[in-house]
């Protein structure tokens, strides 16, 4: 199985504004945010079929979504995770002093890890940061 | 409620006519009151050797609304080495040629101002100005729809439909809980949002096929069929240009004939505003000259008018109007940073900032027409001080502005100063004029004049017992020659005591109380008119962008202390 | 007999839609239906009602679970925290309505606080650009009434403002514009070929993050001098008939969004169209619009334009405001672990901000005023549910170009819950008692 090197943006999707309305702590926000929209051609060279977990890698970070099939394509050599936890776990933090991080642009690495469960979101966050839940 | 005498000052009341002798002045429950109504109790203020005067009433200022808080946001830089900071009850305050809110209340109030009219309300926006309006401490206020370049008013003036219009500024008033019908440069702004303009009373507006002269007639009918407190007050076209002043006559003649008709002591049916930016000759920027001769000499000469002067005051300050072609114009002159906002149905916004360089000969002229103005009136009572702020300079300029208007000596040491002094002197008249103006035409122009021509003659601008108790003592001594002209900027900067609707909220010039300020609104009643309210309806469902409803909607939130003013236009 | 209430407007993003019908059960407590508002805010109405709302403030413990306390005691501990920190970040702002945003900033003002709203990470590189070049821009009126030519730069109104085109700026028939979709020509410029660009009568698949050069060359087109082949992934040839195509129409605009703050020239991309806008009215009629986010995120920039001369990052802790992106921005003062103090408000930086900024949140005592459950209330020690401004509680918002529109109420809140205004109102009471100014 191929990692590939993908350039990755980030951005806003119906469903996610669903999604954040209907609650963060539901597996829909995961359904609709924990995701990378990938071009076929990507996924092929990445030898997956679509809908598999993947886990996304960047200087920054790393997470696992599930990998599906872009409904905005063609757009090969792109990689889109809707905004929200999973993809602000990878994207670059840095402002260049302009106040505003670069969510849009990032270099990942993208493999298949079928194994490895996506997490919900409100749990991804409060895992990375360390805190407890009673 | 306190109670006030203020004593032994020396009285400027152009209301009563009182011209500097010593007297008291008595407030009790917010009014003023004949001395002899004050109980033993009352605090005594001590005004020996000081000027007394009702509260300032400023006619024409861009403090609050889309356009102000633009430039507000947009420039950074005018809060550099300007801000207080929060001290007690009185918040941090901040900005130079845009002040925020709360510095625009306080600097007024310093300076004992008391009332202000916000000059251009574009009234989708209405929401906005009442919110800035509510956050401008002590002041009463109010705002001025823009009327000029609204679809309603020119299809109706275009089949001279004057009771559809009247009815049409009574209902968008009451809507937008506005003041007073207010025109910017007519049917030029609505051509601005196809890159065009109108230059002249007669350039026809395209597409509404309406003139400019047409609008600012029907408008005229319009205000008078209403009875309204204010007449008409008109930003003309083709302001800033060279050559203008013919623009200007053509404007000002339209009002000839007309009579004022009102419950308010207004005599005027046409205010011109800034009127500095359109008294100007020559056809470039090389033999640009001073026309303000020709334009007092028809202003004194046709009592139905009132002006405002416009002030250039040499700084570096930020031109904002709903002139759109205007500041377009100024942006290509001098490459600062432009916005623009055109509004649907309605009107425009531009705004530019403008550095007024002493060194440079066409600010240098400007700056004397706005003192020429002043200087050739006949007739203190008509002719009034501003700085069109922001766009002539900040409107905490004024002490500096009567500093000029009553010392021929700051003049000529402001004219000595400028690096192009020759062609001031050759392009204006203002090196040969020595006129002084007295401290009671002051209070004539900043006081009694302004309250008058906005119909609130019995409410402000003066001390008669009965009227509000807006009342300014300026550590300012009448009966000793000035020293230095500077006293004069310097006493008028920070008053010694102002109160406010009875309420000292200024002592030696510190802030000392937020006060109770009043939105003033009018309030015109017509009888029905059900063609107006379907055409609104219908223009509702078909152009604008928000629904009736929505724009209608000005709750208490917004104008937590209205003070409506009731116009009986039935007939 | 249900009621069916007029006139709502929608809290949801800066379209604002203001025509929205949500009918009410007879005894006015229930929500039933909602007419003309888009999927989204389709749901947050409906969802507002679900039954595993919070309804109470809930304090987090030592083992990491929530203990429910009352609207005073998370009032208290909020005014104790912001008094006692040295430098306080008041976040969010942009999901309330204006009265609560000004009550926030008395308390700012009082504790010396940082105040910033989500412009920090959506259209704060815009507001840098604007206090550069100006903006020449429009109400959305004008769009439906006069403009025939609509470029949608970086942004994707079918997904992130799904009314947008139909009420304002491609399907309407206008008073000029009577032929409605007919009478326009629709650009768009994206990496992607989103829902949007299917719409388009012209796709421009840039280079991602090279709209710089692209904005650039525009103009090179509109001078008629030389272009190199290729910019940024689209041919010479077709930047030209797009720049025609600009230049042909009576009345153009430009909406954009986070394709051009968002990669790494941020405000340099807006700078940039902000030029080419200008350049634009050398030849036509030309408007440029940002497409703002949250419903008042533009109201947030409003009232601290209004109040503090600033529309974002604004530092009040020196006792006067200052402002300075890069440094007083919320994002950076968590990544150089300034803030010691969080109070986050109708946002969800939780979610939204990189993870490594959400990590300093958890780091220090926080407060999170949100009606929902989010990553932000997830690692805040303080949880604090309100009621829905636009849905329990009015209050005034300003819609993407700046139009002023009041929200309205449609039902009460859950029993007991607090408005924003009315627990920060509270708090800042409390301030004031312990900052000795009461």
């Amino acid at each position: 199985m191929a990692a590939i090197n993908l350039n990755l943006i980030s951005g806003r999707t119906i469903q996610q504004g669903v999604a954040i309305e209907s609650g963060k702590e539901k597996p829909s926000y995961r359904t609709a945010c924990g995701i990378i929209e990938l071009d076929p051609s990507d996924l092929k060279k990445l030898g997956a079929w679509k809908n598999t977990n993947v886990r996304v890698t960047s200087d920054y970070g790393s997470v696992v979504v599930k990998a599906i099939e872009t409904t905005q394509g063609p757009h090969p050599g792109l990689g889109f995770i809707p905004m929200g936890p999973w993809a602000n776990s990878i994207v670059n933090p840095n402002t260049y002093s302009t106040g505003m991080p670069t969510f849009k642009g990032v270099p990942v690495k993208v493999e298949v890890a079928i194994n490895e469960p996506i997490l919900l979101g409100i749990e991804l966050v409060q895992k990375q940061c360390g805190v407890k839940v009673g | 409620m306190a109670e006030y005498i203020i004593r032994n000052g020396h009285v400027f009341d152009p209301v009563q006519g009182i011209k500097g002798d010593k007297a008291d002045v008595a407030i009790k429950d917010g009014k003023i009151v004949k001395d002899n109504e004050v109980s033993s109790k009352a605090k005594a203020i001590d005004a020996k050797g000081k000027t007394v005067m009702a509260g300032a009433v400023e006619i024409h200022a861009h403090i609050a609304g889309p356009k102000v808080n633009v430039g507000r946001i947009y420039r950074p830089e005018d809060k550099l080495f300007t801000y207080t900071p929060k001290k007690g009850n009185v918040r941090m305050a901040g900005g130079f040629s845009i002040p925020t809110t709360f510095k625009t209340g306080y600097e007024y109030a310093k300076m004992g101002y008391t009332t202000a009219m916000e000059a251009a309300m574009p009234p989708l926006f209405s929401r906005h100005v009442h919110e800035e309006i509510r956050d401008t401490p002590i002041i009463d206020e109010g705002a001025f729809p823009v009327f000029g370049n609204n679809w309603f008013v020119m299809e109706y003036l275009k089949n001279n439909e004057v009771e559809n219009t009247a009815a049409y500024c009574a209902w968008l008033l009451r809507a937008t809980k506005g003041y007073a019908i207010k025109l910017v440069n007519p049917g030029g702004t609505e051509a601005w949002a196809w890159g065009l303009n109108c230059l002249s009373v007669n350039d026809p507006v395209p597409y509404f096929e309406i003139t400019p002269a047409e609008i600012i007639k029907g408008l005229i009918e319009a205000n008078e069929y209403l009875g309204l407190p204010h007449s008409i007050h008109i930003h003309p076209n083709n302001l800033g240009n060279p050559g203008n002043y013919t623009t200007t006559l053509d404007t000002l003649k339209l009002a000839e004939g007309y009579k004022a008709k009102n419950k308010f002591g207004r005599d005027q049916v046409m205010h011109l505003t800034h009127t500095q930016f359109h008294s100007y000759g020559g056809d470039n920027w090389g033999n640009f000259e001073s026309k303000a001769k020709e334009i007092m000499d028809y202003v004194n000469k046709n009592k139905n008018i009132t002006i405002d002067t416009g002030n250039v005051t040499l700084d570096e300050t930020t031109t904002m109007t709903a002139d759109g072609p205007f500041e377009h114009h100024l942006t290509e002159l001098n490459h600062l940073k432009w916005a623009n906002v055109d509004v649907e149905l309605e009107t425009a916004a531009g705004v530019v900032p403008y550095i007024y360089s002493p060194t440079i000969s066409v600010c240098a002229i400007q700056w004397a027409i706005g003192l020429e103005l002043a200087l050739m009136a006949k007739d203190a009572m008509r002719c009034f001080i501003t700085t069109d702020h922001p766009n002539a300079g900040p409107f905490t300029r004024y002490p500096r502005v009567i500093k000029w208007l009553m010392s021929a000596k700051a003049r000529e040491t402001q004219i000595n100063a400028f690096k192009h002094k020759d062609k001031v002197v050759s392009n204006t008249s203002i090196a040969g004029m020595d006129r002084e103006m007295s401290l009671y035409e002051i209070a004539q122009m900043t006081r009694a004049g302004p309250a008058k021509s906005l119909g609130l003659s019995s409410m402000c601008g003066g001390l008669k017992p009965g009227m509000d108790a807006d009342v300014v003592v300026y550590d300012f001594s009448p009966d000793k020659p000035v020293a230095n002209p500077d006293q004069i900027e310097t006493a008028f900067s920070r008053a010694a005591h102002v109160f406010k609707s009875g309420v000292e909220v200024v002592t030696n010039g510190e802030v000392v109380n937020n006060g109770n300020k009043r939105t003033i609104w009018v309030n015109a009643k017509v009888k029905e008119n059900p063609q107006v309210m379907r055409d609104i309806q219908e223009k509702f469902l078909k152009y604008y962008s928000v629904s009736q409803a929505n724009y209608e909607s000005l709750g208490h939130h917004f104008i937590p202390n209205p003070y409506a003013i009731e116009v009986d236009a039935t007939r | 007999m249900t009621k069916t209430v007029t006139d709502v407007v929608c809290p949801f993003c800066g379209t604002l839609c203001d025509d929205l019908e949500v009918v009410v059960s007879d005894d006015g407590k229930q929500l039933t239906e909602v007419y003309n508002a888009c999927v989204v805010g389709t749901e947050k109405f409906l969802h507002s009602q679900a039954k595993d709302r919070v309804t109470s403030p809930r304090l987090r413990q030592e083992d990491g679970s929530w203990k429910e306390i009352s609207y005073d005691e998370a009032a208290e501990y909020t005014a104790q925290m912001l008094a006692k920190a040295k430098k306080p970040v008041m976040y969010g702002w942009s999901s309330t309505n204006c009265e609560a945003q000004s009550m926030g900033h008395e308390i700012a003002e009082m504790v010396g606080a940082c105040v910033d709203n989500t412009a920090a990470v959506c259209h704060g590189p815009t507001l840098i650009a604007v206090q550069d070049i100006g903006i020449p821009s429009c109400t959305l009126g004008e769009i439906k009434n006069r403009a025939d030519r609509i470029l949608f730069w970086g942004c994707n109104p079918a997904h992130a403002h799904p009314r947008h085109m139909s009420r304002y700026s491609i399907y309407p028939r206008g008073f000029f514009t009577g032929k409605g979709q007919k009478s326009r020509k629709m650009i768009v410029v994206d990496p992607r070929v989103t829902d949007t660009a299917k719409l388009a009568d012209v796709h421009l698949q840039v280079e991602q993050g090279r709209d710089y050069e692209l904005l650039n060359a525009f103009r090179v087109a509109l001078n008629n001098e030389w272009l190199p082949d290729v910019v940024a992934g689209i041919p010479a040839g077709k930047i030209r008939e797009a720049a025609d195509l600009c230049k042909s129409g009576r009345f153009g605009i430009i909406f954009f969004g986070m394709g051009v703050t968002q990669t790494l020239s941020k405000n340099h991309n807006i700078d940039e169209a902000i030029a080419l806008t200008k350049h634009l009215n050398e030849f036509t009629k030309f408007s440029i619009m940002p497409m703002r986010g949250h419903y008042n995120v533009t109201g947030s920039g409003e009232v601290l334009g209004w109040q503090f001369g600033f529309p974002y990052s604004v530092d009040l802790t020196r006792g006067f405001a200052r402002y300075n992106p890069g440094d007083t921005s919320t994002i950076d003062m968590l990544a150089r672990g300034e803030a010691d103090a969080m109070f986050t408000i109708a946002s969800d930086p939780g979610a939204h901000f990189p993870i490594s900024c959400v990590k300093q949140i958890a780091k220090v005592p926080s407060v999170c005023i949100d009606p929902h459950l989010t990553p932000t209330s997830g690692v805040s020690k303080l949880h604090v549910p309100v009621a829905f401004v636009g849905i329990e509680v009015g209050g005034n918002a300003y819609r993407m170009d700046n139009v002023p529109i009041d929200m309205r109420k449609v039902v009460d809140p859950p029993a007991g819950m607090l408005t924003d205004e009315e627990f920060l109102t509270k708090v800042r009471d409390r301030v004031k008692q312990l900052k000795g100014l009461a």
